[in-house]
């Protein structure tokens, strides 16, 4: 029998770095199937070719025996894919009934939507996925747990041939994905597929038929379920032999020798007007604290409270050496902590700025004197730091955006590690990298933490957490709720922490 | 689609010096006189006050915003001067009361930036719509003070801003220049100038980089209130004369038009002094050629309107 | 959970600050009533309205750019462009003076909608220019001079006639213009498209929804309201007029956030701005039966610092409301 979705030999490219290079997928028909691969190995772009948002490069799409070429999200719909994307894509200004219905609300008699129809079909649909809340209100108002079920309830609601789910188990609880697993068990029986990408390992081997692994833009291996098992899934996607795998650990985090030394800074029950609720936490001299939790637990507004980038409401904030802790991002620097964002795109890199001029942002204070800036200060310091990470760029002026992600990353990095940061803030430090800068940046880290930076660690890559931090505390809901430490933590542990609401002790 | 995006990134870069070598070229074939010192007189004089505005206009847009309140302020600082030195006071001191009418109004025009830095920054509204505020009541404000009378006056030290010469040039010509390379300094080699293209780039980067975001907007938006205030002492100086209800008439979207022309982005991140100067001048020239030819103003507004369309469009194909 | 068909809240738009104008409303009327002998008869009511109706057609139009998160600054050209149009159509009648204006602010609409859909220029460099434009338009068209419509025909009857001698032209046709805006943006598919653009215009795409459409007939819809708003300014004032439209967009915004219409999109309604753009007409209104009465003394130029000023305090009770809302955000 034909498969329903065959993707071949497709290519993608942004602005000089490549993100597919003949990468290919094929899925059964009323087959769940399993994509995985590393942040940046290029999931999402292969699935936002196939729905439209982007244009492929090169390659065939054949859906349903039919070449498939859609110019939007819109067309794809209409051709039978739905999808659920990994950022929330509805408004939260609109109710959830509209948010489900936006496109194919039901009508009454003149052809005007009918309110109290709609009303009530949202609810039923709803109720499938065991909950029950105030449809009228806007999306915004519920958790990011319900918001990310109806973007998932809108999705299946949609009578689709195929579909797309990128992360849906993100911010969602043990019970909630217990009924996203039955949602999806029913859309199976009735003959539909769905493609399924996650972080979770173990998710693949309780819902997939299949699973395909991607590494660096393309494809690297496509086996059934039970023709594997983790391991070798974490080999395929992380390039390394299994034993290797199994031996020297997952990352370049780990095998810190540094004896720990004193506090860098202790947070206790420190709130924000920014949903974060209670937040106790402590850093020392050469250590990696991780944090771990969902998707809306909270952690980038514990590390921007730490930063000094959103007002305490409540709790002290004590650091080493300071009588009084940051209230701005410039006092952060000025007190040697550093801060690399989540989404450099968002808070990162300015674009249209050079190499250098990124490089040296944080640290233009030290490089001025009465408003004049040391331009032949500034180049040594550059070129050093383009040196010693390894930063591929064709010269240091540069427009950063012409850069690969990984090097990106690495310049961003160097601008935190320029002001002789005490501690440094890493808010997924490697998402969207290659795996080899992966490697680099893991190893730079190491190195740093060798030599007495206190680090506080974010990461949504489990083995980062588990080979590299000394403790790892727990976020749920803006409130640290637990805490683990080194040696002893192991993937397994780290997840039912987080998964589940009750306190683990150590 | 490779061809058309090399040919639209040729336009972009080489479009503003095509377009002012064109209309030259235009101008002396066409316009009678046009090579003519008198002419060159003339245009330098009018150029100067978009010029200085357009300055302006470049750095806040630089920031990612706008400032639609220019030509309000420009209308209200060129009523004061006149006020002042006419006064009592004025008539009885006249070197203090000169200072001050050129100091006040600039102080008045700073406070107008302050608002709308303060309107922008610390309350958050969109630029378009703080500066609309003064947009439109800023001249109300100019006509209440001279209950919308014209002020005619005689003070020849004051006309200098306006009429005087040096090396033969207007005043104001090489007053515009100067300003260009102070604002040309100050955004390429100072921390200032950093800060400023930083927050334009990406504000939440800069933010967390340590930029003091709210001092630099509130900043760029006094900076530019107070060109617009020198330019419409310019203007009154010119005409020895304060008309509230003109004075920088629409000056708001020739100053946009220079600075986008001359390679502003309006996203910001970019603030291309000397490309201002040079939009002011093909702004200039493109008024000057129509009028020139006995083509009525009214056209000069559709074509100024298409002009700023097409810069726009241009840079934003560019953005993909 | 009640099924209440006719939900009494979204009408008002649930929401604290629209309240405030509603209250604001009728203290102001009131007032009026109390304070000037002839606030409260039918010569000021059916003329006030005649008047303002101009404005509330523009405030509507306004709205619905506005929700969208774009913005019409060209409003006040469009209606004079159309004022100048009707009033050279207005020899052959009502029958094609109305349609034209209102088509001739309809295409100055499409310009707008192209400059911002097609060539991705923000809108408000691209209303900016198209202000500059029709202004230029309406120039050259009228020669610089106010054309006098001909008064022959049946075209004034819009502006100054009454239907069924009761009711002024202008009000009926301004209602029946409200109601359809209402049925368009509460019980349309489209309507709730342009809510969910200005909510979110990324996420909509990826939901499938027509974005470009849907934009461009927010500024299809505002030009037409412009358009016709410059037909009831020529026929109330008997000339089409180059000149007018001049702070009127201030206005249509104004009115259209005083309502709690957020700026930068995704939420609005049409009733409230109907009663935003009601203050403010009852502002000025109740400012010139004081000026006759002698207690103040405002020249014709303190208009436009009044718009500025109540523009002023409207962003300001906005930024707050803005502000708690931010604060209830998810987290990440």
């Amino acid at each position: 029998m034909a498969p329903l979705l065959s993707m071949q030999g497709i290519d993608k490219a942004f602005a000089g770095s490549v993100a597919l290079d003949k990468a290919a997928l094929i899925v059964g028909a009323g087959e769940v199937h399993g994509l995985i691969g590393q942040n940046g190995a290029g999931k999402s772009t292969l699935i936002k070719i196939l729905t439209g948002v982007y244009e492929r490069d090169a390659g065939e799409v054949t859906f349903e025996e039919q070449s498939l070429r859609v110019a939007s999200p819109r067309e794809a719909q209409a051709r039978g894919l739905s999808t659920i994307y990994q950022e929330l894509t509805l408004v939260p200004l609109r109710s959830v009934t509209e948010n489900v219905t936006m496109g194919y609300e039901p009508r009454s008699r003149f052809g005007l939507i009918d309110w109290p129809k709609a009303h009530r079909r949202t609810r039923e649909i709803l109720t499938g996925f065991g909950i029950d809340i105030d449809v009228r209100a806007p999306l915004g108002e519920h958790s990011t747990a319900i918001q990310q079920l109806v973007a998932i309830a809108r999705a299946v609601s949609l009578e689709a041939r195929l579909v797309i789910m990128d992360e849906p188990t993100s911010s969602l609880d043990e019970r909630e994905v217990s009924v996203l697993f039955s949602v999806i068990e029913r859309l199976r029986a009735s003959g539909t597929s769905v493609l399924y990408v996650s972080h979770f390992l173990d998710e693949f081997f309780r819902i997939c038929d299949r699973v395909t692994v991607m590494r660096d833009g393309r494809d690297v291996a496509d086996h059934a379920i039970v023709d594997t098992r983790k391991s070798a899934l974490i080999a395929d996607m992380l390039g390394r032999d299994i034993d290797e795998v199994e031996s020297a650990g997952m990352t370049e985090l780990g095998g810190g020798t540094a004896s720990v030394g004193e506090l860098v800074f202790e947070a206790k029950a420190v709130a924000t007007n920014r949903r974060l609720r209670h937040l106790d936490i402590a850093v020392r001299r050469g250590e990696i604290v991780g944090l771990g939790g969902l998707l809306g637990s909270g952690r980038t507004e514990a590390a921007r409270a730490v930063f000094g980038a959103d007002e305490l409401s409540s709790g002290s904030l004590h650091f080493m050496n300071q009588a009084a802790p940051p209230k701005t991002p410039a006092d952060a620097i000025a007190a040697g902590i550093g801060f690399l964002t989540e989404d450099r795109k968002a808070e990162g890199i300015i674009p249209d700025m050079s190499v250098r001029e990124n490089l040296t942002l944080a640290l233009l204070p030290a490089l001025t004197r009465n408003g004049r800036i040391h331009r032949g200060e500034e180049r040594e310091l550059v070129d050093r730091f383009i040196r010693s990470l390894g930063i591929k760029a064709s010269h240091r002026d540069q427009p950063i955006r012409e850069l690969s992600g990984g090097n990106q990353q690495k310049v961003l990095l160097a601008r935190w590690l320029a002001i002789h940061p005490k501690l440094l803030i890493l808010d997924e430090p490697t998402r969207g990298v290659d795996v080899g800068a992966k490697f680099e940046i893991q190893s730079i880290i190491r190195e740093h933490v060798e030599s007495g930076v206190g680090v506080l660690l974010i990461s949504s890559e489990f083995e980062e957490l588990v080979e590299g931090a000394d403790h790892i505390v727990v976020m749920q809901d803006g409130v640290s709720v637990s805490r683990m430490s080194n040696p002893g933590i192991t993937e397994e542990r780290l997840v039912s922490a987080i998964a589940h609401s009750a306190q683990v002790s150590e | 689609m490779m061809q058309a995006q090399s040919l639209r990134a040729w336009l972009v870069r080489y479009g503003m010096l095509i377009a002012l070598a064109a209309l030259l070229l235009v101008n002396v074939l066409v316009t009678p006189n046009f090579l003519q010192m008198q002419t060159l007189f003339v245009n330098i004089s009018q150029v100067a006050t978009i010029a200085i505005v357009a300055i302006g206009m470049t750095l806040v847009i630089a920031t990612g915003g706008i400032d639609l309140s220019v030509g309000a302020v420009m209308a209200l600082a060129g009523a004061i001067a006149p006020l002042v030195f006419t006064s009592a006071f004025g008539i009885a001191n006249p070197t203090l009361g000169l200072l001050a009418a050129i100091v006040l109004p600039l102080l008045v025009a700073m406070a107008c930036g302050l608002f709308n830095g303060l309107m922008i920054s610390v309350l958050r509204v969109q630029p378009i719509i703080a500066t609309l505020i003064l947009f439109i009541s800023g001249r109300g404000i100019a006509q209440v003070l001279t209950n919308g009378n014209l002020q005619t006056f005689s003070n020849p030290a004051f006309s200098y801003l306006g009429t005087g010469r040096v090396l033969g040039l207007p005043f104001q010509g090489w007053l515009a220049l100067a300003l260009a390379l102070l604002a040309f300094w100050l955004v390429t080699r100072t921390i200032h100038g950093r800060h400023l293209l930083a927050l334009g780039g990406n504000e939440r980067a800069a933010e967390l980089s340590g930029v003091p975001v709210r001092r630099v907007k509130i900043g760029v938006y006094m900076i530019c209130a107070f060109l617009a205030g020198i330019a419409g002492l310019i203007v009154v100086a010119i005409n020895s004369a304060s008309d509230a209800a003109r004075n920088g008439n629409l000056m708001e979207l020739d100053a946009i038009a220079a600075a986008v022309v001359g390679g502003a982005l309006l996203q910001g991140g970019r603030a291309p002094v000397f490309g201002a100067l040079i939009g002011a001048v093909i702004i200039q020239l493109v008024k000057y050629t129509l009028l020139a030819n006995g083509i009525e103003d009214e056209v000069a507004l559709i074509a100024k309107a298409a002009i700023i369309v097409a810069a726009v469009a241009l840079q934003q194909g560019r953005r993909e | 959970m009640d099924e209440r068909s006719f939900d009494l809240r979204a009408l008002l738009h649930g929401n604290g600050q629209s309240i405030g104008v509603w209250l604001a409303l009728v203290g102001l009327i009131l007032f009026g009533v109390l304070r000037y002998e002839n606030f409260g008869g039918a010569y000021n009511i059916a003329s006030f309205l005649n008047y303002n109706a101009m404005f509330i057609l523009i405030a509507v139009g306004m709205c619905l750019v506005i929700i969208t998160g774009g913005i019409d600054l060209s409003v006040g050209s469009v209606a004079a462009f159309s004022s100048v149009c009707a009033a050279y159509l207005s020899p052959y009648g009502l029958q094609v003076a109305l349609p034209g204006g209102v088509l001739a602010g309809m295409a100055l609409g499409a310009v707008n909608a192209f400059i911002i859909i097609v060539l991705r220029v923000p809108p408000f460099i691209a209303t900016l220019a198209t202000l500059l434009g029709a202004k230029g338009g309406s120039l050259v068209l009228s020669g610089a001079e106010t054309i006098a419509v001909d008064w022959s025909s049946n075209f004034t009857r819009l502006g100054m006639g009454k239907a069924f001698d009761l009711v002024p032209w202008s009000i009926l046709i301004v209602l029946v213009v409200v109601v359809i805006a209402w049925i368009v943006l509460e019980r349309t598919s489209l309507g709730r498209t342009l809510l969910a653009i200005g909510g979110g215009e990324e996420a909509s795409r990826l939901m499938g929804l027509k974005v470009g459409r849907a934009k461009a007939f927010a500024y299809l819809f505002s030009g037409g309201c412009a358009g016709l708003a410059g037909v009831f300014l020529a026929s109330g004032f008997g000339a089409g007029q180059p000149l007018e439209g001049v702070g009127w967009e201030l206005s249509a915004i104004a009115s259209v956030v005083v309502g709690g219409t957020l700026l930068t999109g995704g939420l609005g309604s049409i009733t409230v701005t109907v009663a935003g753009a009601l203050l403010l007409g009852l502002v000025f209104n109740i400012l010139n039966f004081e000026n006759g009465r002698g207690t103040i003394s405002l020249s014709a130029y303190w208009q436009q610092v009044i718009r500025g000023a109540f523009l002023f305090l409207v962003i300001l009770l906005q930024m707050r409301v803005a502000r708690r809302r931010m604060d209830r955000e998810a987290p990440t």
